[in-house]
């Protein structure tokens, strides 16, 4: 808006700026004139570039208010939820990747969402991770009971519906929780960081990816590599969840700041425990786990 | 430039012609409706039975054909329909049954458990082809996904005739090349007919869902396993 700090702004369109304003017969009033309507035209068209050097008093206004008179679709209609579908494959990429690897002074919100959260990923990570853990736990139930001469093997395929219930609420409930407990302290403390539902939604759905290898690697029946599998995963999605919210809480109470995230952290690690000791037989230890006891 | 001015006006000739009043000016404008003209191919009311249901049965048919073969046709899009695909979910559901069923939760998947994931499967997929952008619409995307089922239902027959026989370890080999190979083949015919219709920066994201789809079918047929 100022025309003195524009670094585009020659010294004469300043004063002819000034002319303009103060003098209105100048020449190029009648141009002005005219130009007032080419130049909204320009603007709502965006090549506001010329215009915006020559009179850039009115065109910022106009600019804006002309972008965001834009109608948003109603949240019943399909066109609502064609905008978090709109990333390429490349994207999805770079947010698994950055999702596996934390940083620490990448957010990952900041960092890969960029304001275009997607609910692709989170969707088909969570619906990955749910088969892929049903049909590891069935694996390794097999795999366990190798020798077995009183097994018989089942399908198990109740085991996807229980899997489905935990991984989807885990991915869309604490979310919801976390989004409605920053908003609270957000109006209480008036925090500058703040998050849409879909980028924490994001977050939560991306930091679940790095479970897909976890489970597969599941499926070998040695112990130590069971667990040496459960702490790489849960400190790498529990790093990149605590980053992500750590920029949110950060001006908190001390208190408020660690029982939040040390919550987050606990969910994380009760979701990564509680679907190895349900899903998978330890081996050694030569039960199934069903929920209803067998014959 | 006379010559269209002229044919744009037809009757211009005649705009001087006048019919005098002793004339009578009388005739029957009624088109004589012939027995048998190009109105019979839109109106099916009066044919057999037999010929309507053979109609769809090979039009089914061909369909089946195009899966085996997945040539560049577009047979499958443009006259889609989904009798093809509820016949192969109902057979593949029935094949699933019988299979170690004296734990009922613990076994393989109940008739509606695989009509579900098939049914609601195609439609998940084919709202997240849309929501991509893809150009293909709802009802031409379920028919190929159904269709595509088709080498897997093959799968599925042959392994019941195999564990009809024995139920070994080599058999159990045997089953697994012919799941995988008819997987394979499954994803992609379908990816043949549905990532044409997608912008190619985002085909991997089209196509994944499919793998997924035709992955879990593959795992419900693999893990088939007899009552013994």
């Amino acid at each position: 808006m100022a025309s003195k700090n524009d670094p585009f702004q020659f010294q004469e369109f300043d004063e002819a700026g000034d002319l303009l304003e103060a003098n209105r017969d100048a020449t190029t009033i009648s141009i002005d004139d005219e130009d007032v309507k080419p130049k909204k035209q320009s603007t709502a068209t965006g090549f506001s570039t010329e215009a915006d050097t020559e009179d850039p008093l009115a065109n910022d206004d106009q600019a804006e208010l002309l972008s965001g008179q834009k109608k948003s679709p109603s949240f019943w209609s399909f066109e609502y939820y064609q905008r978090f579908f709109d990333i390429e494959t490349h994207h999805v990429k770079e947010r698994i990747i950055g999702s596996m690897m934390p940083w620490p002074r990448k957010n990952f919100i900041n960092v890969y969402l960029r304001r275009n959260p997607d609910l692709y990923g989170p969707f088909w990570i969570c619906t990955t991770l749910v088969f892929a853990t049903a049909i590891s736990g069935n694996i390794s139930n097999f795999l366990a009971h190798q020798g077995d001469q009183d097994y018989k093997y089942t399908p198990e395929f109740r085991k996807v519906t229980i899997a489905a219930t935990i991984i989807f609420s885990y991915a869309w409930l604490v979310p919801l929780a976390v989004w409605g407990f920053l908003l609270w302290r957000n109006n209480k403390m008036g925090n500058l960081v703040s998050y849409a539902f879909m980028e924490i939604v994001c977050v939560y759905g991306y930091s679940l990816s790095i479970y897909i290898p976890a489970v597969v690697l599941w499926i070998l029946p040695f112990n130590w590599l069971s667990w040496c599998t459960i702490v790489v995963a849960l400190c790498l999605s529990g790093s990149v969840l605590v980053l992500t919210f750590w920029p949110a809480v950060r001006d908190d109470h001390p208190r408020v700041m660690i029982a939040f995230l040390s919550v987050i952290v606990l969910l994380n690690i009760l979701l990564a425990v509680g679907c190895k000791t349900y899903f998978f037989t330890i081996p050694g230890n030569k039960t199934v786990k069903p929920t209803n006891s067998t014959t | 430039m006379a010559a269209s001015e002229e044919a744009s006006r037809p009757f211009a000739g005649l705009s001087d012609v006048s019919i005098s009043e002793d004339i009578p000016v009388e005739g029957d404008i009624s088109v004589p409706v012939g027995p048998s003209r190009r109105d019979d191919e839109f109106s099916t009311l009066d044919e057999p039975v037999k010929d309507t249901i053979m109609r769809d049965l090979r039009a089914v048919g061909n369909k089946f054909i195009h899966v085996l073969y997945p040539k560049r046709s577009s047979a499958l899009l443009r006259d889609w329909d989904l009798w093809g695909p509820l016949l192969l979910c109902v057979t593949l559901a029935l094949l699933l049954q019988g299979g170690a069923a004296d734990h009922e939760d613990q076994g393989g998947p109940q008739f509606a458990e695989v009509f579900v994931i098939v049914w609601f499967g195609s439609i998940i997929i084919t709202l997240n082809s849309k929501l991509l952008g893809g150009t293909i619409s709802f009802f031409q995307s379920l028919c190929v996904l159904g269709y595509c089922i088709m080498p897997l239902t093959v799968a599925m027959v042959v392994c019941r005739i195999v564990l009809v026989i024995s139920s070994g370890r080599v058999v159990f080999a045997v089953r697994l090349a012919v799941v995988t190979a008819s997987f394979g083949w499954s994803t992609f015919a379908s990816t043949a007919f549905l990532a044409d219709s997608q912008p190619p920066n985002r085909k991997a994201l089209v196509v994944y869902p499919v793998f997924l789809f035709y992955f879990v079918i593959a795992w419900m047929i693999l893990t088939y396993s007899p009552q013994q």
